[in-house]
């Protein structure tokens, strides 16, 4: 080891602290972070197991969020919105 | 053609089944968006309902420079908005603060307390019925703004565009309210699966 890359391995990955990672992962997800934050921010993803989590955390909330079906509407719900259809069409 | 393209086509044939597929497509969606703006489920599907006869009537006018889903969310916006006014509701504010506690932190930043492995069990781990009761909680707690950005982005699907047309707020205010929601739906999931270290 260098006695450069040695002092690089006291620092959090590519300098970005976990605690600021946390904080850009939806600019990443969104895809709207520069490409030197981006690099920056991929190339501390690779060094920490830990952010790599987080981030895989966030996509399955995202996902799972989208698993999320509507409540089904009750029998009385559909009925008074047929009925409101109906007023509708003789409205003129 | 999309789905709802098609069945724009069949309402404005005065097709009542297509009505009908649009409210089982759509209301309860609107519903749970109108309740972040009103105090009540009841004043939230008279909101909707309002919608959806705002929608009627405006068929022969919608010249669709946007989906119908838009258009719709679009009205329901603005009427549960001013409804919601009149209520005189106080919007809460966008909280502040990291959106991980500090706490799990060390001093140079790094984690502490780092998150416990669940990314790929999530499902496997709780069943269907309560993974979806801890997200129906999850996004009914969130702060209204964020529930409102969560719930088109995230369950509805809408792209970010849709979303700021839809609730009239800017793309940097509309992934402010992103990030903060997705975070704390995350730290839902957390309190039920992160208790056990890798």
């Amino acid at each position: 080891m260098s006695f450069l890359s040695g002092l690089l391995r006291f620092r959090t990955p590519a300098g970005v602290p976990c605690q600021q990672v946390v904080e850009m992962v939806t600019d990443y997800v969104e895809g709207v972070m520069p490409t030197v934050e981006r690099r920056r921010l991929e190339h501390h993803l690779t060094g920490c197991a830990h952010c790599t989590e987080y981030l895989a955390q966030i996509r399955e909330t995202i996902r799972l969020a989208g698993r999320v079906s509507p409540e089904d509407l009750t029998p009385g719900m559909r009925a008074e919105l047929t009925d409101l259809y109906r007023r509708w069409r003789t409205e003129g | 053609m999309d789905a709802d393209t098609a069945l724009l086509a069949r309402l404005r044939d005065g097709d009542e089944q297509a009505f009908t597929e649009l409210v089982g497509r759509y209301h309860s969606p609107m519903l749970r968006l109108a309740l972040s703006f009103v105090s009540s489920q009841a004043v939230a599907e008279e909101v909707v309902q309002d919608t959806w006869l705002a929608m009627l009537r405006g068929l022969d006018r919608f010249e669709e420079r946007s989906s119908l889903r838009t258009w719709l969310f679009t009205i329901l916006v603005n009427r549960a908005r001013s409804t919601g006014v009149r209520e005189a509701r106080t919007v809460p504010v966008a909280d502040a603060g990291p959106v991980v506690d500090a706490s799990r932190f060390g001093p140079n930043g790094a984690w502490a307390v780092p998150p416990a492995h669940w990314a790929e069990e999530a499902e496997n781990r709780i069943d269907a019925v309560k993974l979806s009761g801890l997200l129906r909680g999850g996004l009914d707690g969130l702060p209204g703004r964020q529930r409102e950005v969560v719930v088109l982005r995230d369950v509805e699907g809408m792209s970010s565009a849709e979303v700021c047309q839809v609730l009239a707020i800017s793309e940097a205010n509309q992934r402010v309210l992103l990030h903060r929601g997705r975070s704390k739906l995350r730290q839902v999931l957390e309190s039920e699966l992160g208790g056990r270290p890798r």
